[in-house]
C-alpha cells in the first residue's frame, strides 16, 4: 500500500473504533458530571448491541434498531439509577451487577430467540457503510477515502461530542448538572432535585451506551456475539477519566485509544512487529498515569460516586 | 406590626426523638428574632421545616398570614424565605455568578443558554444595592468564608428573600467581621427585610436582635425583647439552670518546659503555607491556649504537632524529645494525649463498639495484646472500668460508639487519652457541639490536668472558653501567631483586635 | 441486649433474602424458557450435591471463588473494593508457571510451596500497586485494579505467547495457544487418589488450602493487631490516623493481602486443575465472582466459605441444568440478581420490615 493509503486506513480504522467508545464515554461523563459512577456501561453496552441486533432482526429497519438500543440501554441504566439513587446502595456493586446480568441475560435471550449459542446470524440492513445523502463527502480528494469508510454511528458520535459539551456548559440544565455532581445539598436548597438530575443523567448515560453497543453490532459485524464488547465500556470509562470527565477531552481519548487499537490490528500491513499486546495495554497504562498526576492530575467530580439522602443533614 | 411568619404548634418527631414539641415561633416584619438554644435543642430542625428541607409531624405554617404547606425548599423560595446554612452552600469550582443563579439562572435562545452576561449584571446591582462589595467573576474556591458568607446573602436576596434565616453565621467570622455582619443585617432590616438568626451565642443575641425565642429540648420557653433581658438570664432561660460562666482556677506557678515549638513551618492539603515561622512553649501546670478564628491555621498545627502532617521546617520539642519528624504513635508513646477537633470523625471508630475505641492508639501495648495478637478480655475489662472511673452513660462496652451521645463520646475519648497519663494534652476545640453540662466536665478535666502538673495545649475558637481556662493566650492569625498574652491582661477586645490581625496599642506588651 | 443470634441473623440476613430473591428471579426466567423450576433446581442440586462424585466437582468449582471472595473480603474490611481480583489471579497463575519452568528440576515438596508462595507475591504485588496508588496519589482503586486486570491480562497474553511458550522452551515443539505445563511433581493431589468415592471428579487438596486460607483471614482479621488496624482504617481512617495507626501502610498491606489471595488463586488453579495457562480474550471471571462471594458472605471469611459453596454450585449445577435443557445462563442471572438486591440494601430491609409489621398485626389480630 502506499504510504498516504496506509495513512488514511490506519485513519479510518482509529475512527471507527473509537466511534463506540466516544459515545459510551459521553454517557459516563453524563452520569458521573451528576455524582453517579457508571462502571455498568459495558453490561449496556452488551445489552444495547444485543437489542439493536434483535430488533433489526424483528422490523428488518436497523434505525428501529438503534432506537431499541437506546431505550433498552436506558432501562438497563434505570437498574443503576434505582439501586443508586432511590436506594443509596453502593454504586460499584450495582454497576458490577449489571455487567453480569448484561452478560447472561443476551446469552440467555440468544438460545432462547435463535436456539443457538455464541453469535446471532447477521442482520441485513445494517448501518456499517457511510450514510446515504452522504457520499458526496466521498469525493473529496484524499479524505474522500476516509469518509467512504464511515457509519453513521461516528458522524452521530462526534455530533454528540457537540452537543454534550454544549449542554453541560452552555445550558441552566448543565450548570445544575454539575451543580449536582459537586455539591448535591446547596442543590437541593436551592429547589433543584437531586434525584431528578440524577435520574437524567444516568438515563442519558443508559441511552448512549445503549446507542454505542449498537454502534458494535449493527454498526460494525451486523450481528451480536457473545463476549463481542469485550472491555469497551472499560476502556470507555478510562476514556472518561483520560479525558478528565470532559467530553471534548473524553472524545480525544477515545481518539487515541482508537489509534493504538487500529495500528495493532494494522501492525502487519503497516511493518511494525511490536509485541501487539503492548499497544493494547496503552489505554489503561495512560489512564493510570494521567491519575497519578504526571500530565495534570484528572480530578472527579466532588460527589461522584457518593448516595444522596434528600434531607440529610 | 404585621407578622411575616406565624409557626404555630410545630411538632417533629424523628425516629426515637422529638426535636420540635408544639413550637409556636412568629417572626414580626423588620426585626432580627433570634432562636437562641444550646446543640441540639432543636434550633436548626425548625428553621429546616420553615425551608421545607424537613416536614412538620405536625402544626401549621402560616406566610403573611397565608396557611402555606412548605413541601421543599423551592416553595420556600416562592414565598420569600431564603436561608444561610452553617455549612455553606456553595459549588467550589463555581464562580460567585454561577452559584447565586444555579437553579434560577436567567437564559437566552428560548432557555437553552445561559446568559452569564445578564446573571453578572443582576449580582453586580444587588450586591451595590445592599453594599456586599463582591466580585461576580471570582471562583468560591478563591474567596474568603466572610465573603462566602456574603455570597449566601446574595444568594438568597437574588431570589427574592424577605426574610432570611441564618443558622449559626457567626462561627467562622473574627469579632470584627461579625459586627460587619451585624451592620449588613440592620441594613436589610431598613429595606424591610425580616431575618431570623439562629445561634448559641449570648453575646451576639444582645448586640445584634430585635427579640429573642429560646428553645430547649425541643420546647420553647420563652419569647421576649432583646432589651428586656441580659445574658445571665438568658443563660439560665437557655439551659434550665443557673449557669456558671466562669471556672474555678486556682493560682499556680508554672513547672519546666513540656512542649516547645521553634520556628515552626507547615503546608496545607494544597500545598500552601498554613503555619508560617510559629514559636511557643508550654509548661507543665499551664493551660496555653490558641485562640483565632477558623480557618488560620490551628487544624495544620495541630496535624503538625501530633505528626500527622509533615513539617517542612522548625522543631517540635516534647519533654525534651525532638519529635519535629516522628510519626503519630511514637508521639503517643511519649505520653501525649489528643482530643481531636472532630470527635466523630477523628476521634472515634463510630463502628467500633466502646471497648475497641478504648485501646485506640494502645492496642499494641500489653495487656491488650501480646506480640500481635489481641487479647480481647483483657480489652473488654480496659473498656468496662474506663467506663465507670469517667461515667460514661451506656449499657455496656459492647455499644457501638456511635449509638451514644456527643457529650458520652467525649467522654470516651477522654477517659481513653487520660488512661496513659499524658505528659502534654493537646485538646482541639473539645466542647464544640456539646451540651452545657458535658462542657462542664470538659473543663473540669481540663484544669484537672492543670493542677497535677500536666501540660494542656487548648485549641478553640470560643473567647470565653479561652478566657475561662487558660494561662496564657496566643493568638493565631493566617499561620502566624500574633502575641500572646497572659490571661490576666486579656480581654475579648484585645483579642478581637488580634485575631483579625491587628496591632495592640501602645501599653499592651505581648509577654 | 440482642442475642448473639440476633446478632448473627441481623448480619446474614440481607444475604440470605437476597439469595432467595435471586432464585425467585431465576426461577421466573426458567418459567420464561419453557421449562419447570423444580425440575431445573433440582438438577442443580442434585448435579451439585448428589454424589461424591458431584460435589467433588462443586470443591473444585469452590476452590478458586473462595479465594478471591476471600481477597475482595479483606480489602472491604479495609474500606477497599478490589475489583482486581482477575488481573491478580493472571498475574498469580502466570507467575506459577514460570516458577513451575525455573524450579522444574525440584522435589515437588518443596516446588509445590514455592510456587503457590510465588503465586501469592505476584498477586500480592499486583494488588499492592493499586494500594500504592491509593496511598500515594489518592488514586481511586476501583479505577486502577480495572486498569490494572487489562494490563495483566495483555502482559500475561504476551508471556504466553512468547516467553513461555513450549516453541521458546521445548526445542522442537511448535507455537502454540498456551504455555508450557508445571512439572509433574507440582500438581496438587486429586481427592480421587485419597479418596476413590470422588472417582472422576477433578477436586484436588486446593480445597484445603481454601478453607485453610479463610480460617487464617479470620484470625487475622478478629484476632491480631495488624486486624484491628485494617478494620479501623475500614471504618474511620481518620480516627485510625490519629490513633496512630497508618492509612497509608494498612492500605498498601491490605491491598497486598488481598492480591495474594487471589494471587494465590491462580496457583491454586494451575498447580491443582488446569496445569498451563492459555492465551485468552476475556477475563477468566473469578476476581468478578469473587466479589458475588464475598458480597454474599458479608465480607465474614466464615462467611466467604459459605458463600463460596453456594456459588460454586450454582456454577457446577448449571451444566447439569443445561443436561436437563435449561439454558445455563440461568445462574448468571441468579448471580447478578442477588447482587442486584446486595447492592440495594433497603428493598430488602423495606421486605424483611414489612413482614415484621404484618406479623405484628396478624399477632395483634390473633390476642383480639
Amino acid at each position: 500500500m502506499a504510504e498516504g493509503a496506509i495513512i488514511i486506513a490506519v485513519l479510518a480504522s482509529a475512527i471507527r473504533l473509537a466511534t463506540p467508545l466516544i459515545l459510551a464515554a459521553l454517557g459516563g461523563v453524563f452520569s458521573e458530571r451528576s455524582g453517579v459512577v457508571n462502571i455498568g456501561l459495558e453490561g449496556i453496552m452488551i445489552i444495547g448491541a444485543f437489542s439493536a441486533v434483535l430488533f433489526t432482526h424483528i422490523t428488518g429497519n436497523p434505525w428501529l434498531g438503534v432506537v431499541a438500543a437506546m431505550i433498552f440501554g436506558m432501562l438497563t441504566a434505570s437498574i443503576l439509577a434505582v439501586l443508586a439513587i432511590n436506594l443509596r446502595g453502593n454504586q460499584i456493586i450495582a454497576g458490577v451487577a449489571i455487567n453480569l446480568l448484561a452478560l447472561s441475560l443476551s446469552a440467555f435471550l440468544l438460545e432462547l430467540i435463535w436456539k443457538r449459542s455464541g453469535a446471532t446470524p447477521s442482520v441485513p440492513h445494517a448501518l456499517t457503510t457511510n450514510p446515504k445523502g452522504l457520499e458526496f463527502l466521498e469525493k473529496i480528494p484524499v479524505l474522500g477515502d476516509l469518509f467512504s469508510k464511515f457509519t453513521p454511528f461516528v458522524y452521530i458520535a462526534f455530533i454528540l461530542v457537540g452537543v454534550t459539551y454544549y449542554v453541560l456548559f452552555k445550558t441552566p440544565l448543565g450548570l445544575r448538572i454539575r451543580a449536582v455532581g459537586e455539591h448535591p445539598r446547596a442543590a437541593e436548597t436551592v429547589g433543584i432535585s437531586v434525584y431528578k438530575i440524577r435520574w437524567l443523567c444516568v438515563l442519558i448515560s443508559g441511552l448512549l451506551a445503549g446507542l454505542a453497543g449498537a454502534s458494535l453490532s449493527i454498526g460494525t459485524i451486523s450481528l451480536f456475539r457473545e463476549g463481542m464488547i469485550a472491555g469497551q465500556g472499560f476502556i470507555a470509562l478510562a476514556a472518561m477519566i483520560f479525558g478528565k470527565w470532559h467530553p471534548v477531552g473524553a472524545m480525544f481519548a477515545c481518539l487515541f485509544f482508537g489509534l493504538t487499537s487500529a495500528i495493532q490490528i494494522l501492525a502487519q500491513t503497516i511493518g511494525i512487529d511490536w509485541a501487539p499486546e503492548f499497544l493494547l495495554m496503552i489505554p489503561y497504562v495512560a489512564t493510570i498515569v494521567a491519575l497519578v498526576g504526571v500530565v495534570g492530575k484528572a480530578v472527579a467530580p466532588a460527589s461522584d460516586g457518593l448516595p444522596y439522602e434528600k434531607g440529610e443533614k | 406590626m404585621s407578622n411575616v411568619i406565624e409557626m404555630k404548634e410545630i411538632t417533629k418527631i424523628f425516629p426515637g426523638v422529638v426535636a420540635n414539641d408544639k413550637v409556636n415561633f412568629s417572626l414580626e416584619k423588620g426585626e432580627i428574632h433570634v432562636l437562641l438554644g444550646e446543640n441540639g435543642a432543636g434550633k436548626t430542625t425548625l428553621m429546616n421545616i420553615l425551608y421545607g428541607l424537613y416536614q412538620p409531624t405536625s402544626g401549621e405554617i402560616f406566610v403573611n398570614g397565608e396557611k402555606s404547606a412548605i413541601k421543599s425548599p423551592t416553595t420556600a423560595i416562592k414565598l420569600g424565605i431564603g436561608m444561610v446554612h452553617q455549612h455553606f452552600m456553595l459549588v467550589q469550582p463555581f464562580t460567585i455568578a454561577e452559584n447565586i443563579v444555579l437553579g434560577n439562572e436567567p437564559a437566552k435562545a428560548g432557555g437553552l443558554r445561559i446568559d452569564m452576561k445578564t446573571a453578572v449584571d443582576n449580582v453586580q446591582k444587588i450586591s451595590d444595592e445592599f453594599g456586599l462589595a463582591v466580585d461576580p467573576n471570582i471562583k468560591i474556591q478563591d474567596i474568603s468564608v466572610g465573603m462566602q458568607q456574603r455570597v449566601e446573602i446574595l444568594k438568597a436576596l437574588y431570589r427574592g428573600a424577605e426574610v432570611l434565616i441564618l443558622d449559626e453565621p457567626t462561627a467562622v467570622l473574627t469579632p470584627q467581621e461579625i459586627d460587619e455582619l451585624g451592620d449588613i443585617l440592620k441594613n436589610l432590616t431598613k429595606e424591610g427585610k425580616s431575618i431570623i438568626l439562629i445561634t448559641h451565642k449570648l453575646k451576639e443575641v444582645m448586640s445584634m436582635s430585635d427579640r429573642i425565642t429560646v428553645i430547649r429540648r425541643g420546647v420553647v420557653v420563652e419569647t421576649l425583647k432583646t432589651s428586656d433581658t441580659d445574658a445571665d438570664s438568658l443563660a439560665e432561660l437557655m439551659v434550665g439552670r443557673k449557669v456558671k460562666l466562669t471556672s474555678d482556677r486556682t493560682e499556680k506557678q508554672a513547672g519546666s518546659v513540656i512542649l516547645s515549638v521553634k520556628n515552626l513551618k507547615v503546608k496545607d492539603s494544597r500545598k500552601l503555607d498554613a503555619i508560617k515561622d510559629v514559636s511557643f512553649e508550654v509548661k507543665a501546670g499551664e493551660i496555653l491556649a490558641i485562640a483565632g478564628v477558623d480557618g488560620n491555621g490551628q487544624r495544620e498545627l495541630v496535624e503538625a504537632l501530633n505528626g500527622l502532617r509533615k513539617i517542612e521546617s522548625g522543631e517540635v520539642m516534647i519533654s525534651g524529645i525532638d519529635t519535629t519528624h516522628f510519626h503519630t504513635k511514637d508521639i503517643n508513646e511519649i505520653g501525649v494525649g489528643h482530643i481531636p477537633e472532630d470527635r466523630q470523625k477523628r476521634g472515634l471508630v463510630m463502628d467500633y463498639t466502646l471497648a475497641e475505641n478504648m485501646i485506640l492508639g494502645y492496642h499494641k501495648k500489653e495487656p491488650f495484646s501480646k506480640n500481635g495478637i489481641m487479647n480481647y478480655p483483657e480489652v473488654h475489662k480496659h473498656g468496662k472500668k474506663l467506663i465507670a472511673e469517667f461515667d460514661i452513660r451506656t449499657p455496656s462496652e459492647n455499644v457501638l460508639a456511635k449509638s451514644l451521645s456527643g457529650g458520652n463520646q467525649q467522654k470516651v475519648i477522654i477517659a481513653r487519652e487520660f488512661y496513659i497519663d499524658p505528659q502534654l494534652l493537646i485538646a482541639a476545640q473539645p466542647t464544640r457541639g456539646l451540651d452545657v453540662g458535658s462542657i462542664e466536665f470538659v473543663h473540669k478535666r481540663l484544669l484537672e490536668q492543670r493542677e497535677n502538673n500536666k501540660a494542656v495545649l487548648l485549641i478553640s475558637l470560643e473567647l470565653d472558653e479561652v478566657l475561662g481556662l487558660a494561662d496564657r493566650i496566643a493568638v493565631i492569625y493566617q499561620g502566624k501567631i500574633v502575641g500572646v498574652l497572659d490571661a490576666k491582661d486579656a480581654t475579648e477586645r484585645k483579642l478581637g483586635i488580634m485575631m483579625a490581625g491587628g496591632q495592640l496599642e501602645e501599653g499592651v506588651k505581648p509577654s | 441486649m440482642k442475642s448473639n443470634f440476633e446478632k448473627m441473623w441481623d448480619s446474614f440476613r440481607l444475604p440470605i433474602f437476597a439469595v432467595i430473591l435471586g432464585f425467585a428471579v431465576g426461577a421466573i426466567c426458567i418459567v420464561i424458557a419453557g421449562s419447570n423450576p423444580i425440575i431445573a433446581y433440582a438438577a442443580l442440586f442434585k448435579g451439585s450435591l448428589g454424589s461424591a462424585t458431584s460435589f467433588g466437582e462443586t470443591l473444585y468449582k469452590m476452590t478458586p471463588i473462595v479465594f478471591t471472595g476471600l481477597s475482595v473480603a479483606l480489602a472491604f474490611r479495609c474500606g477497599l473494593f478490589n475489583i482486581g481480583g482477575e488481573g491478580q489471579y493472571i498475574a498469580g497463575s502466570i507467575v506459577s508457571i514460570a516458577t513451575g519452568w525455573i524450579f522444574k528440576d525440584m522435589p515437588g515438596i518443596i516446588l509445590i510451596p514455592m510456587i503457590l508462595i510465588m503465586g501469592i507475591i505476584a498477586g500480592g504485588i499486583w494488588g499492592g500497586i493499586a494500594g500504592y496508588l491509593k496511598a500515594r496519589f489518592g488514586v481511586h482503586e476501583v479505577i486502577t485494579t480495572i486498569m490494572l486486570n487489562y494490563i495483566a491480562l495483555h502482559t500475561s497474553n504476551y508471556l504466553v505467547r512468547t516467553v513461555l511458550n513450549p516453541e521458546t522452551l521445548i526445542p522442537g515443539s511448535v507455537r502454540e495457544a498456551f504455555t508450557v505445563p508445571i512439572p509433574e511433581q507440582a500438581k496438587l493431589l486429586k481427592l480421587n487418589e485419597i479418596l476413590p468415592q470422588f472417582t472422576y471428579s477433578s477436586a484436588h487438596v486446593g480445597i484445603f488450602i481454601a478453607i485453610a486460607a479463610a480460617i487464617f483471614i479470620y484470625f487475622l482479621l478478629f484476632k491480631t493487631t495488624v486486624g484491628y488496624e485494617i478494620r479501623s482504617v475500614g471504618l474511620s481512617p481518620d480516627a485510625a490516623e490519629y490513633g496512630g495507626i497508618s492509612k497509608e501502610k494498612n492500605t498498601i498491606l491490605a491491598m497486598f493481602i488481598a492480591g495474594g489471595l487471589s494471587g494465590l488463586a491462580g496457583a491454586v488453579q494451575v498447580t491443582g486443575l488446569i496445569y498451563s495457562v492459555n492465551q485468552v480474550a476475556m477475563m477468566p471471571g473469578y476476581g468478578f465472582t469473587g466479589i458475588s462471594v464475598a458480597l454474599v458472605g458479608v465480607s465474614h471469611p466464615l462467611g466467604v466459605l459459605a458463600s463460596g459453596l453456594l456459588f460454586g454450585i450454582l456454577d457446577n449445577g448449571a451444566r447439569q441444568m443445561q443436561l436437563a435443557g435449561i439454558p445455563k445462563e440461568i445462574t448468571g442471572i441468579i448471580q447478578a440478581v442477588i447482587l442486584i438486591f446486595i447492592a440495594g440494601e433497603l428493598i430488602v430491609k423495606f421486605i424483611s420490615e414489612r413482614r415484621k409489621k404484618e406479623l405484628k398485626n396478624s399477632k395483634a389480630k390473633e390476642v383480639k
